[in-house]
Protein backbone atom coordinates (compact mmCIF):
# COMPACT_ATOMS: atom_id res chain seq x y z
CA UNK A 1 0.00 0.00 0.00
CA UNK A 2 1.28 3.44 -0.95
CA UNK A 3 0.36 4.99 2.38
CA UNK A 4 2.59 2.55 4.20
CA UNK A 5 5.53 3.64 2.10
CA UNK A 6 4.99 7.37 2.45
CA UNK A 7 7.51 7.61 5.27
CA UNK A 8 5.38 10.14 7.16
CA UNK A 9 5.12 9.35 10.85
CA UNK A 10 2.52 11.33 12.72
CA UNK A 11 1.53 11.26 16.36
CA UNK A 12 -1.95 9.74 16.49
CA UNK A 13 -4.04 9.65 19.63
CA UNK A 14 -7.21 7.65 20.10
CA UNK A 15 -9.12 9.22 22.98
CA UNK A 16 -11.49 6.90 24.82
CA UNK A 17 -14.02 8.73 26.96
CA UNK A 18 -16.92 6.28 26.93
CA UNK A 19 -17.69 3.11 28.84
CA UNK A 20 -17.97 -0.22 26.99
CA UNK A 21 -21.17 -2.13 26.00
CA UNK A 22 -23.69 0.67 26.62
CA UNK A 23 -22.57 2.06 23.26
CA UNK A 24 -20.39 0.58 20.53
CA UNK A 25 -17.73 3.29 20.55
CA UNK A 26 -15.18 1.44 22.70
CA UNK A 27 -15.27 -1.64 20.45
CA UNK A 28 -15.10 0.22 17.16
CA UNK A 29 -12.30 2.50 18.43
CA UNK A 30 -10.37 -0.67 19.21
CA UNK A 31 -10.91 -1.91 15.65
CA UNK A 32 -9.58 1.44 14.41
CA UNK A 33 -6.54 1.16 16.67
CA UNK A 34 -5.72 -2.33 15.37
CA UNK A 35 -5.82 -1.11 11.76
CA UNK A 36 -3.61 1.86 12.60
CA UNK A 37 -0.87 -0.57 13.62
CA UNK A 38 -0.31 -1.42 9.94
CA UNK A 39 0.65 2.17 9.11
CA UNK A 40 3.77 2.53 11.26
CA UNK A 41 2.53 5.66 12.97
CA UNK A 42 3.26 6.83 16.52
CA UNK A 43 0.05 5.59 18.12
CA UNK A 44 -1.18 6.66 21.57
CA UNK A 45 -4.28 5.47 23.41
CA UNK A 46 -5.77 7.70 26.08
CA UNK A 47 -8.37 6.56 28.59
CA UNK A 48 -10.13 9.46 30.31
CA UNK A 49 -13.52 10.05 31.91
CA UNK A 50 -15.73 6.93 31.50
CA UNK A 51 -13.14 5.53 29.07
CA UNK A 52 -11.23 4.14 32.06
CA UNK A 53 -14.05 1.62 32.54
CA UNK A 54 -13.00 -0.04 29.28
CA UNK A 55 -9.94 -1.44 31.06
CA UNK A 56 -11.71 -2.87 34.13
CA UNK A 57 -10.66 -6.42 34.93
CA UNK A 58 -13.16 -9.27 35.02
CA UNK A 59 -15.62 -8.18 32.35
CA UNK A 60 -18.19 -10.92 31.75
CA UNK A 61 -20.66 -10.24 28.96
CA UNK A 62 -22.12 -13.72 28.54
CA UNK A 63 -25.61 -12.80 29.70
CA UNK A 64 -25.65 -9.74 27.41
CA UNK A 65 -25.03 -11.72 24.26
CA UNK A 66 -22.28 -9.23 23.42
CA UNK A 67 -18.68 -10.18 22.78
CA UNK A 68 -16.25 -9.42 25.61
CA UNK A 69 -13.58 -7.56 23.69
CA UNK A 70 -11.55 -6.52 26.72
CA UNK A 71 -8.85 -9.21 26.19
CA UNK A 72 -7.92 -7.35 23.01
CA UNK A 73 -6.37 -4.55 25.08
CA UNK A 74 -3.88 -7.11 26.35
CA UNK A 75 -3.05 -8.15 22.80
CA UNK A 76 -2.16 -4.63 21.66
CA UNK A 77 1.52 -4.96 22.46
CA UNK A 78 1.64 -7.75 19.88
CA UNK A 79 0.77 -5.04 17.35
CA UNK A 80 3.51 -2.77 18.73
CA UNK A 81 0.87 -0.54 20.30
CA UNK A 82 2.34 0.04 23.71
CA UNK A 83 1.52 3.64 24.56
CA UNK A 84 -1.56 3.30 26.76
CA UNK A 85 -2.25 6.21 29.10
CA UNK A 86 -4.88 6.27 31.82
CA UNK A 87 -5.81 9.39 33.68
CA UNK A 88 -5.36 9.29 37.46
CA UNK A 89 -8.19 11.71 38.28
CA UNK A 90 -10.65 9.86 36.03
CA UNK A 91 -9.83 6.60 37.83
CA UNK A 92 -10.04 8.16 41.30
CA UNK A 93 -13.41 9.80 40.54
CA UNK A 94 -14.72 6.37 39.58
CA UNK A 95 -13.26 4.49 42.52
CA UNK A 96 -10.68 2.63 40.43
CA UNK A 97 -6.99 2.03 41.06
CA UNK A 98 -4.39 0.63 38.65
CA UNK A 99 -4.92 -2.77 40.34
CA UNK A 100 -8.44 -2.82 38.83
CA UNK A 101 -7.09 -2.63 35.29
CA UNK A 102 -6.54 -5.60 33.00
CA UNK A 103 -3.43 -4.32 31.28
CA UNK A 104 -0.30 -2.44 32.36
CA UNK A 105 -0.67 1.25 31.58
CA UNK A 106 1.05 4.52 32.27
CA UNK A 107 -0.93 6.64 34.70
CA UNK A 108 -0.89 10.35 33.96
CA UNK A 109 -2.35 13.28 35.85
CA UNK A 110 -5.03 15.29 34.07
CA UNK A 111 -2.53 18.07 33.46
CA UNK A 112 -0.03 15.61 31.98
CA UNK A 113 -2.76 14.10 29.80
CA UNK A 114 -3.71 17.56 28.53
CA UNK A 115 -0.09 18.30 27.72
CA UNK A 116 0.27 14.97 25.88
CA UNK A 117 -2.90 15.62 23.86
CA UNK A 118 -1.46 18.97 22.89
CA UNK A 119 1.58 17.26 21.31
CA UNK A 120 -0.51 15.16 18.91
CA UNK A 121 -0.84 15.63 15.15
CA UNK A 122 -4.09 13.70 14.81
CA UNK A 123 -6.64 13.16 17.58
CA UNK A 124 -9.48 10.72 17.00
CA UNK A 125 -12.38 10.57 19.42
CA UNK A 126 -15.71 8.83 19.59
CA UNK B 1 -5.15 22.97 19.35
CA UNK B 2 -8.74 23.64 18.36
CA UNK B 3 -11.23 21.91 20.63
CA UNK B 4 -14.82 21.46 19.55
CA UNK B 5 -17.54 20.75 22.11
CA UNK B 6 -21.04 19.79 20.99
CA UNK B 7 -22.73 18.90 24.29
CA UNK B 8 -24.85 20.95 26.63
CA UNK B 9 -22.96 21.38 29.93
CA UNK B 10 -26.24 20.69 31.71
CA UNK B 11 -26.29 17.13 30.36
CA UNK B 12 -22.72 15.90 29.77
CA UNK B 13 -19.22 16.58 31.07
CA UNK B 14 -17.66 17.08 27.62
CA UNK B 15 -17.10 20.81 28.17
CA UNK B 16 -15.71 20.35 31.68
CA UNK B 17 -13.38 17.62 30.43
CA UNK B 18 -12.27 19.82 27.54
CA UNK B 19 -11.60 22.79 29.83
CA UNK B 20 -9.60 20.72 32.26
CA UNK B 21 -7.38 19.25 29.50
CA UNK B 22 -6.91 22.25 27.22
CA UNK B 23 -3.58 24.04 27.54
CA UNK B 24 -2.93 27.77 27.45
CA UNK B 25 -3.36 29.22 24.00
CA UNK B 26 -5.96 26.69 22.92
CA UNK B 27 -9.12 27.70 21.12
CA UNK B 28 -12.51 26.22 21.97
CA UNK B 29 -15.43 26.24 19.58
CA UNK B 30 -18.87 25.43 20.96
CA UNK B 31 -21.15 23.86 18.36
CA UNK B 32 -24.56 22.19 18.26
CA UNK B 33 -25.88 21.76 21.85
CA UNK B 34 -22.48 22.99 23.07
CA UNK B 35 -23.58 26.58 22.46
CA UNK B 36 -25.73 26.51 25.63
CA UNK B 37 -22.48 26.64 27.61
CA UNK B 38 -21.81 30.17 26.36
CA UNK B 39 -24.95 31.74 27.79
CA UNK B 40 -24.91 34.21 30.64
CA UNK B 41 -27.29 34.00 33.59
CA UNK B 42 -26.81 30.24 33.88
CA UNK B 43 -25.23 28.01 36.50
CA UNK B 44 -22.27 27.50 34.16
CA UNK B 45 -21.74 31.15 33.20
CA UNK B 46 -19.03 31.85 35.78
CA UNK B 47 -17.07 28.79 34.66
CA UNK B 48 -17.30 29.95 31.05
CA UNK B 49 -16.33 33.52 31.89
CA UNK B 50 -13.22 32.21 33.61
CA UNK B 51 -12.49 29.90 30.65
CA UNK B 52 -12.83 32.80 28.21
CA UNK B 53 -9.92 34.50 29.97
CA UNK B 54 -7.62 31.50 29.55
CA UNK B 55 -8.73 30.33 26.11
CA UNK B 56 -10.13 31.81 22.94
CA UNK B 57 -13.78 30.72 23.08
CA UNK B 58 -16.19 30.87 20.17
CA UNK B 59 -19.72 29.72 19.46
CA UNK B 60 -21.06 28.68 16.09
CA UNK B 61 -23.58 31.44 15.27
CA UNK B 62 -25.97 29.32 13.19
CA UNK B 63 -26.33 26.88 16.11
CA UNK B 64 -27.00 29.76 18.49
CA UNK B 65 -29.65 31.26 16.18
CA UNK B 66 -31.31 27.89 15.60
CA UNK B 67 -31.83 27.59 19.35
CA UNK B 68 -33.43 31.00 19.71
CA UNK B 69 -30.47 32.61 21.46
CA UNK B 70 -28.99 35.93 20.43
CA UNK B 71 -25.49 37.32 20.86
CA UNK B 72 -26.64 39.59 23.69
CA UNK B 73 -26.99 36.58 25.98
CA UNK B 74 -23.41 35.40 25.59
CA UNK B 75 -20.90 35.44 28.41
CA UNK B 76 -18.40 38.26 27.93
CA UNK B 77 -15.31 37.25 25.99
CA UNK B 78 -17.03 34.64 23.83
CA UNK B 79 -16.85 35.30 20.09
CA UNK B 80 -19.24 34.23 17.35
CA UNK B 81 -18.19 32.55 14.10
CA UNK B 82 -20.12 31.21 11.14
CA UNK B 83 -19.19 28.04 9.19
CA UNK B 84 -16.52 30.00 7.29
CA UNK B 85 -15.08 31.05 10.64
CA UNK B 86 -15.15 27.42 11.77
CA UNK B 87 -13.08 26.51 8.70
CA UNK B 88 -10.65 29.34 9.47
CA UNK B 89 -10.23 28.09 13.04
CA UNK B 90 -9.46 24.60 11.75
CA UNK B 91 -6.92 26.04 9.32
CA UNK B 92 -5.28 28.18 12.03
CA UNK B 93 -4.69 25.26 14.42
CA UNK B 94 -2.54 22.28 13.46
CA UNK B 95 -4.81 19.80 15.27
CA UNK B 96 -8.52 19.58 16.01
CA UNK B 97 -9.93 17.56 18.87
CA UNK B 98 -13.64 16.81 19.22
CA UNK B 99 -15.10 16.34 22.71
CA UNK B 100 -18.12 14.16 22.00
CA UNK C 1 -5.34 23.08 2.64
CA UNK C 2 -6.15 19.36 2.51
CA UNK C 3 -8.86 18.56 5.04
CA UNK C 4 -10.10 15.12 6.03
CA UNK C 5 -13.44 14.60 7.75
CA UNK C 6 -14.65 11.83 10.05
CA UNK C 7 -18.41 11.43 10.50
CA UNK C 8 -19.31 9.26 13.51
CA UNK C 9 -23.10 9.43 13.48
CA UNK C 10 -25.90 8.67 11.07
CA UNK C 11 -28.20 11.32 9.61
CA UNK C 12 -31.12 12.94 11.43
CA UNK C 13 -30.73 11.31 14.84
CA UNK C 14 -27.82 13.63 15.58
CA UNK C 15 -26.77 16.96 14.10
CA UNK C 16 -23.29 15.62 13.28
CA UNK C 17 -24.02 14.91 9.62
CA UNK C 18 -25.58 18.36 9.10
CA UNK C 19 -22.68 20.14 10.76
CA UNK C 20 -20.14 18.11 8.77
CA UNK C 21 -21.93 18.97 5.52
CA UNK C 22 -22.09 22.67 6.32
CA UNK C 23 -18.42 22.61 7.29
CA UNK C 24 -17.46 20.87 4.02
CA UNK C 25 -19.46 23.33 1.91
CA UNK C 26 -17.84 26.31 3.65
CA UNK C 27 -14.35 24.81 3.32
CA UNK C 28 -14.85 24.14 -0.40
CA UNK C 29 -16.20 27.68 -0.91
CA UNK C 30 -13.03 29.03 0.70
CA UNK C 31 -10.85 27.06 -1.72
CA UNK C 32 -9.80 24.25 0.60
CA UNK C 33 -9.82 20.63 -0.52
CA UNK C 34 -12.00 18.11 1.26
CA UNK C 35 -9.66 15.22 0.59
CA UNK C 36 -11.88 12.53 2.04
CA UNK C 37 -14.94 12.10 4.22
CA UNK C 38 -14.81 8.86 6.16
CA UNK C 39 -18.01 7.43 7.63
CA UNK C 40 -17.61 5.23 10.69
CA UNK C 41 -19.77 3.90 13.55
CA UNK C 42 -23.42 4.73 12.76
CA UNK C 43 -22.00 7.31 10.35
CA UNK C 44 -22.14 4.58 7.70
CA UNK C 45 -25.92 5.09 7.67
CA UNK C 46 -25.38 8.36 5.79
CA UNK C 47 -24.89 6.05 2.80
CA UNK C 48 -28.17 4.19 3.28
CA UNK C 49 -29.73 3.33 -0.07
CA UNK C 50 -33.43 3.87 -0.76
CA UNK C 51 -33.89 6.40 2.05
CA UNK C 52 -36.74 8.81 1.39
CA UNK C 53 -36.80 11.70 3.86
CA UNK C 54 -40.02 13.77 3.83
CA UNK C 55 -39.95 16.25 0.95
CA UNK C 56 -40.23 19.23 3.30
CA UNK C 57 -37.05 18.15 5.11
CA UNK C 58 -33.45 18.29 3.91
CA UNK C 59 -32.13 15.22 2.09
CA UNK C 60 -28.75 14.55 3.66
CA UNK C 61 -28.07 11.48 1.48
CA UNK C 62 -28.54 13.58 -1.63
CA UNK C 63 -26.47 16.47 -0.27
CA UNK C 64 -23.52 14.17 0.44
CA UNK C 65 -23.88 12.66 -3.03
CA UNK C 66 -23.83 16.13 -4.59
CA UNK C 67 -20.62 16.91 -2.75
CA UNK C 68 -19.04 13.89 -4.40
CA UNK C 69 -20.53 14.64 -7.81
CA UNK C 70 -19.85 18.39 -8.00
CA UNK C 71 -16.62 18.65 -6.04
CA UNK C 72 -15.14 15.19 -6.42
CA UNK C 73 -15.15 14.63 -2.67
CA UNK C 74 -14.16 11.06 -1.80
CA UNK C 75 -16.94 9.64 0.39
CA UNK C 76 -15.71 6.44 2.03
CA UNK C 77 -17.87 4.14 4.13
CA UNK C 78 -16.09 1.73 6.48
CA UNK C 79 -16.67 -1.80 5.21
CA UNK C 80 -16.75 -3.48 8.63
CA UNK C 81 -19.00 -0.86 10.26
CA UNK C 82 -21.17 -0.91 7.13
CA UNK C 83 -21.64 -4.68 7.05
CA UNK C 84 -22.57 -4.58 10.72
CA UNK C 85 -25.39 -2.17 9.82
CA UNK C 86 -26.53 -3.49 6.44
CA UNK C 87 -24.60 -1.08 4.21
CA UNK C 88 -22.59 -2.93 1.58
CA UNK C 89 -20.72 -2.58 -1.70
CA UNK C 90 -23.06 -1.93 -4.61
CA UNK C 91 -25.96 -1.03 -2.36
CA UNK C 92 -25.33 2.50 -1.12
CA UNK C 93 -26.72 5.93 -1.86
CA UNK C 94 -25.02 7.45 -4.95
CA UNK C 95 -21.58 8.99 -4.47
CA UNK C 96 -20.33 6.73 -1.68
CA UNK C 97 -17.78 3.95 -1.92
CA UNK C 98 -16.97 1.16 0.52
CA UNK C 99 -13.45 0.59 1.79
CA UNK C 100 -11.43 -0.29 4.86
CA UNK C 101 -10.57 1.59 8.02
CA UNK C 102 -7.09 2.09 6.61
CA UNK C 103 -8.61 4.85 4.48
CA UNK C 104 -9.27 6.84 7.65
CA UNK C 105 -5.73 6.38 8.97
CA UNK C 106 -4.45 7.32 5.52
CA UNK C 107 -6.54 10.52 5.65
CA UNK C 108 -4.96 11.30 9.02
CA UNK C 109 -1.51 10.87 7.50
CA UNK C 110 -2.11 12.63 4.18
CA UNK C 111 -4.34 15.54 5.24
CA UNK C 112 -3.21 18.78 6.84
CA UNK C 113 -6.21 18.58 9.16
CA UNK C 114 -8.63 15.90 10.31
CA UNK C 115 -11.92 17.10 11.79
CA UNK C 116 -14.35 14.80 13.62
CA UNK C 117 -18.11 15.23 13.80
CA UNK C 118 -20.01 12.93 16.13
CA UNK C 119 -22.06 12.69 19.25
Amino acid sequence: MDEMESGVVKKFMFVNRKAPYGTIYALEVLEMVLISAAFDQDVHLAFVDDGVFQLKKGQDTKALGQKNFSPTYRALDGYDIEKLYVEAESMAERGLTPADLLVPVEVLSRAEMGALMNEMDVVLTA
Amino acid sequence: MLHTVNKSPFEKNALESCLSHAVEGASILLIEDGVYAALGGTSTAARMAEAAKRFKVFVLGPDLAARGMDAGRLVEGVGIVDYEGFVDLVAEHPTSQAWL
Amino acid sequence: MKIGILVNEGPYNHQASDTALNFCKAALAKGHTIWRVFFYYDGVLNAAPRAEPPTDDRNLFKQWGELAEKHGVDLVVCVAAGLRRGIREGDTAPGFRISGLGQLIEAGIQCDRLVTFGD
